[in-house]
């Protein structure tokens, strides 16, 4: 089964997130990774959902069926910019900092937080950049390690602004009467 | 209208503005607020109490189905909610228009596991087309024009609006200026006509086209909108269980239903066509089959409102995402105007016709289920009674017919001759036992002037029979029940005998004396054991002024015929029992 980059565009209503994993979660698949949060127009949230699927088609047909999508897009084998951020608490006893600060400084990760024994790192990235950094850092001992998922762009002028969705809705659509 | 309202008043006023004349429901704690508003209206809002929500439900749908209406269900929180789940399931799988209104308890107790709280949006969030929690009264007005839009426009389908009950009892000024606020909710109506000029260029080279016709073209209104298709065309029409009565059984392109109890001569014509117009219809499994088997050397044309059905289980060569109705508009307004470039096809179609006639005299027709050598010998064989039920509507007229699940419901698919839509209302998608009496309730309110049948197992029968008392209640005459008793819960008896090797596990059933029950529920019962009576039978419920139920004790094991193993290819019928005794 191949990975899939979802991006949809959806109506910030109470319930939202729920119906999108739930149509997910039907078919028994599990959700990698999911970011929502508010796109460039009020009202309208971008998610970004990754998993693994057989028939994606069919499932971004069946999102469309959600009232409050309004558009869905499958990345996967588009150009994009994909980011995750991961916040990582490392178990950092004074004689292991030096190591740690050079490779947070090779990966371009910053360090957040220093306590006694402890330091808290964030590291921001592709996903793949990210992990790489967490495969180097998991030996000096994670003691806790969030993870964003990925959110992703379409590079260049493709793409859909949630404006274009938003106002086109002029109304509604026709209502066609029943003959008989 | 800037009078104050309580939201109760909202919500009653709401339903009268889009046109709803009749609810189905039971009262509770919860929504006894809008049961407090419905009095002062209950010269505009009727309201029939059920003895079950589950009954209300099915009779919302009933409603729906009889008249392409919307149809309403009232519960109250938690149980109440809880009970309408299978009929707003069922009415999600055969795309019924229906609102179901459920009180929720207050919203400062939300969350906190009050007495009768249920998270019904939660619940139903995957069995619904939409639903709403609402939680202010300022909202109802609103939510109840998008949520009647939603439930009666596109694909319908069912949609749920739990009110907390502070929502029902605030006091406000609503405000009826409501615009629409759907950007994600756009249902394409009008077809592609692109794609209906490629779609009428593989239709007019085909050989062997078939039109299967399903729920779409009754729901849009489009069944002469289908004949002049079909006689332009002349391609034989095949009807699935929802599109019964979409095409007139003795119309002489009509060859009958598809799947799994289809009829031998049209899944054969299906296996051999080369080209497969889907009007309305979604590939159901039961008609399918195992889906990659199915139709293997024909260009499908898919016409259908819904765009996830469009590849959803058989592959498409031109998808026409539209209203039925407005679809063969489309075709027949493109359709090239001289009769030459029909000439060809024509030539093709009656040669294919006349292929399809013969299969259907070789292969066990219609005709031959009545009169079964191996039925000689029985007091009462089922389809004794469908042969003179078909025989009483037919010369009487005037019916609707609401079936239940299982043998009986096949049967009478098969053998009840079809000629109206909307008077063959079953559960189909969902395979609802229990679904037909309830729903029969709101199929006779909705049609009082009809006789609605009621075809039912004993199985089935019993799941909600206490809706007997709500027909009563109601003073609804035209209500007959035919009771197909075979002592098992018959189809899963049949697939044991035929795939389990006779192992009956949990099917043989025991009921009530179904007469007595009836006059137990002031209705006239009947017991018919033997071929002799069944006509005298049906000719006393039709002079009873009143519901009558007749209990007729069909001889036990007779099965389904022809029948489509499950996910086997539909080239593999059984046409006969194996174990013959």
């Amino acid at each position: 089964m191949k990975k899939h980059t979802i991006v949809a565009l959806v109506q910030d209503r109470p319930g939202v997130l729920s119906r999108v994993v739930g149509l997910i979660r039907r078919r028994g698949f599990n959700i990698e990774s999911l970011a929502v949060g508010h796109s460039e127009t009020p009202g309208v949230s971008r998610m970004t959902i990754v998993v693994e699927w057989e028939d994606v088609e069919q499932v971004v047909k069946q999102l469309y069926r959600l009232i409050e999508v309004l558009k869905v897009s499958d990345v996967t084998n588009d150009p994009t910019v994909e980011r995750e951020m991961a916040l990582m608490k490392l178990h950092a006893p004074p004689a292991k900092r030096p190591e740690i600060v050079a490779l947070t400084e090779v990966f371009d990760a910053k360090i957040v937080d220093v306590g006694a024994n402890t330091m808290v790192i964030e590291m921001t990235g592709s996903p793949a950049k990210v992990q790489n950094f967490i495969d180097v850092i998991r030996p000096y001992g994670i003691r806790e390690m969030m993870r964003t998922g990925r959110i992703a762009m379409v590079r260049g002028a493709r793409g859909h602004t949630a404006e274009e969705y938003v106002e086109s809705a002029n109304g509604h659509a026709e209502r066609v009467p029943v003959a008989n | 209208m800037s009078e104050k309202r309580t939201g109760a008043q909202v919500m009653c006023e709401a339903l009268i503005r889009n046109g709803v004349e009749v609810m189905f429901g039971i009262p509770g704690g919860a929504i006894m607020p809008f049961y407090y508003a419905m009095w002062d209206y209950r010269d505009k809002l009727r309201h029939v109490l059920c003895r079950h929500e589950q009954g209300a439900g099915h009779a919302a749908e009933g409603y729906a189905r009889a008249t392409g209406r919307l149809g309403v269900c009232i519960g109250t929180s938690g149980p109440g909610a809880t009970n309408l789940v299978t009929a707003i399931a069922d009415a999600m799988m055969d795309s019924t228009p229906i609102l179901a209104i459920t009180g929720q308890v207050a919203s400062h107790v939300l969350g906190k596991d009050a007495f009768q709280e249920t998270d019904i949006t939660g619940i139903t969030m995957p069995i619904t087309k939409h639903n709403y929690l609402v939680k202010r009264a300022e909202d109802l007005p609103y939510v109840f024009e998008e949520a009647i839009y939603i439930a009666t426009t596109g694909r319908p389908g069912p949609v749920l609006i739990d009110v907390t009950k502070d929502a029902q009892q605030a006091t406000i000024v609503p405000d009826w200026n409501i615009k629409l606020d759907l950007p994600g909710y756009k249902p394409n109506y009008r077809p592609n006509l692109k794609q209906v000029r490629e779609a009428i260029k593989l239709i007019l080279s085909a050989k062997k086209p078939l039109i299967i016709a399903g729920h779409g073209v009754i729901m849009s209104g489009a069944v002469e909108e289908l004949r002049a298709f079909a006689e332009r065309t002349r391609i034989p029409v095949i009807t699935t269980l929802h599109g019964i009565g979409a095409f007139p059984e003795d119309h002489p392109l009509s060859i009958g239903m598809p799947g799994m109890h289809g009829w031998v001569h049209v899944n054969r014509a299906i296996q051999e066509c080369d080209v497969l117009f889907n009007i309305g219809g979604r590939f159901d499994d039961r008609v399918t089959g195992k889906a990659s088997t199915f139709a293997p050397n024909a260009k499908v044309i898919h016409v259908d409102i819904d765009p996830s059905e469009i590849g959803k289980n058989v592959k498409v060569t031109v998808p026409i995402v539209a209203d039925a109705r407005l679809a063969l508009q489309a075709f027949l307004n493109e359709f090239p105007p001289d009769r030459e470039a029909f000439a060809e096809l024509h030539g093709h179609a009656s040669d294919w016709m006349e292929h399809i006639r013969e299969m259907q005299a070789k292969h066990q027709p219609k005709q031959q289920y009545f009169n079964r050598a191996d039925t000689e010998n029985m007091s009462l064989p089922p389809h004794d009674v469908y042969a003179a039920l078909t025989k009483a509507l037919n010369s009487r007229g005037n019916y609707r017919v609401v079936t239940d699940v299982g043998q009986h419901q096949m049967w009478a698919a098969q053998l009840i001759d079809w000629y109206r839509p909307r008077t063959h209302i079953t559960s189909g998608g969902a395979g609802t036992m229990g679904f037909a009496l309830p729903a029969a309730l709101g199929v006779a309110i909705a049609c009082p002037n009809d006789t609605v049948w009621v075809i039912c197992g004993d199985g089935g029968f019993q799941m909600t029979n206490q809706e007997m008392a709500t027909i009563v209640q109601e003073g609804i005459k035209n209500v007959k029940v035919a009771v197909i008793n075979n002592g098992y819960l018959g189809m899963v008896r049949q697939w044991q005998e035929l795939f389990e090797n006779k192992r009956y596990s949990g099917t043989p059933l025991s009921g009530p004396d179904f007469a007595k029950l009836a006059e137990a529920y002031y209705w006239k019962g009947i017991t018919v054991e033997h071929t002799s009576q069944v006509e005298a039978a049906i000719e006393e419920a039709y002079a009873t002024d009143g519901p009558v139920l007749i209990d007729f004790r069909v001889e036990r094991e007779v099965n389904v015929f022809p029948m489509v193993p499950q996910n086997k290819s539909i080239s593999e019928m059984i046409l006969e029992s194996p174990h013959k005794s």
